[in-house]
């Protein structure tokens, strides 16, 4: 069983310019961790690229709503799950694919390939007409030395 | 995002600032566009010097400006990009295709 040591949710509507607030304020919230630079930037990183897709593919047509949820497990791990009640996603493993995208050229289709790399481990749940989950989760080592 | 641009010879350098994500793309990419089509450059240097962070909407742009100075018959660099935006364009296999050089120390322009 998994110790919850903290815990944050966050909701926003699925506009552009709460990408950059959803990835900041995980960041934050992932800083009680003491990361390394690298590691914060890897973690907003696969929280923008969530969020994006949230809001480029959840929901073409319009606003709905988008959960960020961020727990700091006892073994210094940090999952973060984005939820959304969107169209959902028909096949996940050809989402997944690196280069795929049904966004044309606006888009890279590396999202969740850079989720997948940036993170210890990705699970995706979708269901067509109700929307999808990730859950992302990534260790972060305790590093020694003088604070 | 904010992009200023220095053109000389048929080189032109465009310095990109800020963060770079799907918010950002699509001006960006106007911009980007509107200046090679207004300067029609040789060589197209893209600077992410001072880019601090990049997901992979960021991918989609180089991708994109490649391309646009290919149709036009020209050159594109990326030059001194930091390491959060590195990882990402290192993730996407794009230097296969276009030449990116990474930020070499503290060399923000002032």
């Amino acid at each position: 069983m998994k110790t919850v040591i903290n815990s944050m949710r966050l909701e926003v509507p699925s506009r552009s310019a709460n990408e950059s607030f959803a990835r900041s304020a995980v960041g934050c919230f992932a800083a009680q961790l003491d990361p390394t630079l690298e590691e914060v930037g890897d973690i907003k990183t696969a929280v923008s690229e969530a969020v994006t897709n949230c809001i480029v593919h959840a929901y073409p047509d319009g606003i709905g709503r988008v959960l960020i949820r961020a727990r700091i497990l006892a073994d210094r791990s940090l999952e973060i799950t984005v939820r959304d009640w969107g169209k959902g996603i028909e096949d996940v493993e050809q989402a997944r694919t690196p280069m795929f995208t049904t966004g044309g050229d606006n888009r890279s289709g590396m999202g969740f390939t850079i989720m997948e790399s940036f993170m210890d481990s990705l699970r995706v749940r979708s269901s067509p007409g109700k929307g999808t989950t990730v859950v992302m989760r990534r260790k972060i080592a305790e590093r020694a030395g003088i604070r | 995002m904010n992009i200023e641009s220095a053109f000389a010879d048929g080189k032109v350098r465009l310095y990109l600032s800020g963060e770079l994500d799907h918010h950002a793309a699509r001006a960006v990419m106007t911009e980007i566009e509107e200046k090679l089509d207004l300067l029609l450059p040789q060589d197209c240097v893209l600077d992410l010097r001072d880019v601090s962070f990049m997901d992979s909407s960021g991918i989609a742009v180089v991708m994109k400006t490649y391309r646009r100075m290919h149709a036009i018959g020209g050159r594109l660099w990326v030059e001194n990009v930091p390491p959060q935006p590195m990882k990402v364009l290192d993730a996407s296999g794009i230097d296969r295709l276009i030449s990116i050089s990474a930020l070499m120390q503290a060399r923000r322009r002032t």
